[in-house]
């Protein structure tokens, strides 16, 4: 994958000839201030018209405006693409946009050998290199002799493009990222056609700041073509072959929420969406907030427990009661949880998961909440569990919590993460009417009504306030089976908590049997991962079995319960091996369900896996048990 | 269908579940003016659902033969919101205590109040937590020795009509749990279209008897209490001889005598119920001085919050048209792959 395997001794390449690579990884890097996350996602969009498959990541800091040219101001983004599927955001750059010295800093250690290092020298000011932490310039002292150093004065080059706009000396300089995007489009081989189109339908208000952005991606574009600097490759990517139909790029904040409302239509309920901002979960209240005339109704509460009491009074109510957060508003959650659990009312939770434990970092990515998700509330309080692997599978799984919250009457915790919500690939756009519907049934009927009386399913009746001749009081106290009445018998509450217990269990007969991704039952290995390490651990398993290693993939999305036939399946492979991003936590739980042997492979960086770690986990797995 | 064929008696709105306060709780005569008021409205008890929170008065659901649901410590008025956010036809009646909603609650009553919900809004004080066996409330006097507090409390209270007015309450009402005209207070925090917000002084028979008596007692009550009336005079005493006037130095109300040919008449105030200024000095006043009990503010918004944000939906529908979520889906930047 790396560019450097690829183009070695290409250096002097001839005029006109671009370098082929299968996939790319680009990185772009900057002040918060230099508009990188719009320079990622202009890129993005050129890059879906050029037909690549893609997966792209921001990496922004917590800190809204943080001192410039500080290491903790910098924000990045990166976009993997190719001619093939693309399931990871990379592990490592190929290119690598430096807008400053602090940009240089702190993704120095991510780079390889030979990777293509685009500098902007203007902005390595003697102050700017002592903000960053450079003792000495690091153009000067070899520490940079690795790598393809294209270092252009991008700020220097960008003013003198768009000096004729008027623009401020300030307002000049703050168009260097269409500069570099236009260079890095000429790496490419991209059109600028649609992203001036772009530009004049964003900024056609401010007719100056337009052309002068239009201006520095073309100066950018033209030096690409005229530079001839042997540092600066121009390459060739394939289109991906990829499945005809029409698609966006979505986040997975951005599909949880179209699941989510596609979930309540299908269901015949309005949603109640019921949340307190936190990163990174707050993006699904925004996209849900300008959805209001889809049939949701949106409502930042005061704190995280007023979020989900107004969500299960909206369930109470007959609609679907929706609430959302990161762990530490997921902790302030948990009392009401067990509310809901006790009232037996349809509840969706979904829980953008970020790295822990207390404020932890907040725009870093992390899995560890599964406990919390599995087991964190007083008494025994099982609710469903359900994971998303990748942003686009943020829609079905969406629609699965409402499905199966509405169905079975509970709660359901739908784990996402800082890494789902905030990534994005191409989605096929799916035709909403033809995806099934599972309409929720209200009691209506008098006749011998009990409010705690069950189906086969174990499931109590949903009625609505306002059903004339069915009025009945529900809580947090022990229910009396079937009347639910206010009940402190030992004997009721042992028989309550078993059925609550079954009624979660009797859920696995409703999902799917659990299916390999990649690779057979017979297979040595099966590497089991769940959320968002799906892509990295897919594009690992690939490669193995491409050399013929018996090394399958199985991914859970459905956490608790598990599917039925999990513990046969896991049981036919010699090592288990499951890559966590906590200490642990599934494969604790698969070790004590069902006695496997299983392996845990930790990493709680921020970070995603790269699928280097895992290729390498698996090295050491057949070392030792060759 | 919902209209019960005959008109339903007070009676008729209690449930059949056996009442479980202490004997002689003031909850006993909240539930008989509660039963009298919904009667006097005819509601329907398939339309009216009571929501609680924890604590004695949190089981007040139980015992009214509506819809109910008995919430966690605290968090009543967000399920209630909840509620009307998914059904504003219903109409939806909230209960707690001084430490539901006044402690661990504060902040959901605080931002229900300022957002105007139409809920009817009942905080029973009887400044003592009774459930968990008579410790320390928020609105308990300074000294009060409980078993929390055995050295006396050094804490100031919080007074309930106060934080309700402070938070934005468009209507703010006190009433006594035995008081002879509590249904009419309660009748008129039903009608407020948006949050009608009354405290309830209510007795603790167990940990906190006489809690009140220096307002409540018959041989005080005339002088301790001052009932406003909107457009009237601010006149108390047995023989009402008595009247409020603002204190020269600015700093609140104080007592004016009234001559026996109606001297000191003129300086007396007009209750005004939309008066804001006013409504934060009478809600002010404490023993020595008579204490507002009645309707202290009763000044409606245009439109309650989850009205408003209906009729937002409502205008994007409107906007949308046809439009569907699959159609939204198709719009802005998208691409189409051909085979």
């Amino acid at each position: 994958m790396a560019v450097v395997d690829r183009v070695q001794g290409e250096a002097g390449e001839e005029e006109g000839v671009r370098q082929p690579l299968e996939t790319a990884v680009v990185r772009f890097a900057g002040d918060s201030g230099d508009g990188v996350q719009l320079t990622g996602s202009l890129f993005t969009l050129s890059t879906a018209l050029a037909h690549h498959d893609l997966t792209t990541f921001p990496d922004f800091p917590a800190e809204i405006r943080a001192p410039a040219g500080t290491t903790y101001g910098v924000s990045a983004f990166q976009i993997h693409f190719g001619g093939r599927e693309i399931r990871t955001i990379g592990d490592r750059p190929d290119v690598l946009v430096a807008l400053n010295p602090a940009a240089l800093k702190v993704n120095l250690d991510d780079l390889r050998p030979g990777t293509v290092i685009i500098l902007d020298t203007g902005s390595f000011t003697e102050r700017n290199l002592r903000k960053a932490g450079f003792t000495e310039d690091p153009r000067e002292d070899g520490s940079l002799d690795a790598y393809r150093v294209a270092a252009i004065d991008i700020s220097g080059l960008t003013r003198r493009a768009v000096a004729h706009t008027g623009l401020t000396s300030r307002e000049q300089l703050r168009c260097k990222n269409f500069f570099a995007l236009g260079l890095v489009f000429w790496m490419f081989d991209r059109d600028l056609g649609p992203v001036i189109d772009w530009t004049r339908q964003k900024f056609g208000r401010k007719p100056a700041l337009c052309e002068a952005n239009i201006a520095a991606l073309k100066a950018g574009h033209a030096f690409g073509e005229t530079a001839e600097m042997p540092q600066l490759p121009a390459f060739r990517v394939p289109p991906a072959s990829i499945e005809p139909g029409l698609y966006r790029a979505v986040t997975g904040s951005e599909a949880m929420a179209y699941g989510l409302l596609d979930g309540a239509r299908k269901a015949g309920l309005q949603m109640t969406f019921c949340s307190y901002p936190i990163t990174p979960a707050s993006p699904l209240l925004h996209v849900l907030a300008k959805l209001r005339g889809y049939g949701v109704t949106t409502f930042q509460a005061e704190d995280e427990i007023a979020a989900v009491c107004a969500a299960i009074g909206a369930s109470y109510a007959g609609a679907l009661g929706v609430t959302s957060s990161s762990g530490p508003g997921i902790s302030l959650k948990s009392e009401a949880i067990g509310l809901a659990v006790m009232t037996e009312l349809p509840l969706v939770v979904v829980n953008t998961q970020r790295a822990g434990p207390s404020t932890g970092m907040p725009t870093k990515t992390e899995q560890s909440d599964l406990f919390q998700a599995l087991y964190g509330r007083n008494g025994d309080a099982p609710v469903v569990v359900l994971a998303a692997a990748s942003p686009a599978d943020c829609f079905a799984m969406a629609r699965e919590a409402v499905r199966i919250a509405v169905r079975h009457m509970t709660p359901v915790i739908l784990l996402s993460d800082g890494f789902l919500a905030n990534a994005a690939e191409p989605w096929r756009i799916p035709d909403l009417d033809a995806l099934p519907a599972f309409p929720a049934r209200f009691h209506t009927d008098p006749e011998g009504f009990a409010p705690y009386a069950r189906d086969e399913r174990l499931v109590r009746p949903w009625v609505r306030p306002g059903t004339p001749g069915l009025q009945h009081r529900i809580g947090g106290l022990e229910k009396r089976h079937e009347t639910g009445e206010v009940s402190y018998d030992p004997e009721n509450h042992q028989r309550m908590t078993e059925l609550r217990w079954n009624k979660v269990l009797k859920v696995a007969e409703d999902i799917p049997e659990q299916e390999l991704e990649q690779g057979d039952p017979g297979d040595r290995i099966c590497v089991v991962g769940w959320g968002s390490t799906y892509g990295p651990i897919s594009r690992a398993v690939t490669t193995r079995r491409r050399r013929g290693e018996k090394v399958a993939h199985l991914h859970l999305r459905y956490l608790w319960p598990l599917p039925r036939n999990l513990g046969d399946l896991l049981s036919g492979f010699e090592r288990i091996l499951v890559p966590e991003m906590n200490k642990g936590q599934l494969v604790q739980l698969l070790r004590s369900r069902y006695l496997v042997p299983a392996i845990g492979l930790s990493k709680v960086s921020g970070r995603p896996f790269g699928v280097a770690e895992l290729e390498q986990a698996l090295d050491r797995l057949s070392e030792e048990c060759p | 269908m919902n209209a019960p064929a005959r008109p339903l008696q007070p009676k008729d709105y209690a449930s059949d579940q056996e009442v479980r306060w202490c004997a002689g709780c003031g909850d006993y005569a909240v539930l008989k003016a509660v039963e009298r008021v919904l009667a006097e409205i005819g509601a329907d008890p398939a339309n009216t659902v009571f929501v609680s929170g924890i604590g004695c008065a949190a089981r007040f659901p139980y015992y009214v033969a509506t819809y109910g649901f008995h919430g966690i410590h605290g968090r009543a008025p967000a399920i209630a919101t909840g509620v009307k956010l998914a059904n504003p036809e219903l109409d939806v009646w909230v209960i707690g205590g001084d430490g539901d909603m006044l402690s661990i609650g504060a902040n959901h009553l605080a931002h229900t109040l300022r957002r105007n919900v139409d809920l009817t809004l009942l905080l029973f004080n009887n400044e003592v937590y009774g459930l968990t066996k008579g410790q320390l409330s928020p609105t308990a006097p300074l000294g009060s020795r409980t078993p929390s507090s055995p050295l006396g409390s050094v804490e100031n209270p919080l007074s309930a009509c106060r934080f309700a007015l402070a938070a934005g309450a468009r209507f703010v009402a006190r009433g006594i749990d035995t008081q002879k005209d509590l249904p009419a207070i309660l009748r008129a925090a039903h009608d407020h279209p948006g949050t009608g917000f009354v405290e309830i002084l209510q007795n603790c028979i167990v940990y906190n008897d006489g809690a009140f008596a220096e307002i409540t007692e018959r041989a005080v009550a005339a002088e301790r209490q001052v009932h406003p009336v909107h457009g009237e005079p601010l006149l108390f005493g047995a023989e009402r001889r008595k009247g409020l006037r603002l204190a020269a130095d600015g700093s609140g109300l104080e007592v004016v005598e009234i001559g026996p040919d109606g001297e000191g008449m003129e300086e007396v105030l007009r209750h005004d119920r939309t008066n804001l200024a006013l409504a934060g000095m009478l809600a002010a006043l404490e023993p020595p001085m008579p204490v507002a009990i009645g309707v202290i503010y009763d000044n409606p918004a245009p439109v309650s919050y989850e009205r408003a944000l209906r009729g937002q939906e409502e205008g994007e529908r409107e906007r949308l048209g046809e439009a569907d979520l699959g159609a939204m889906l198709r719009q802005g930047p998208v691409w189409m792959v051909t085979a």
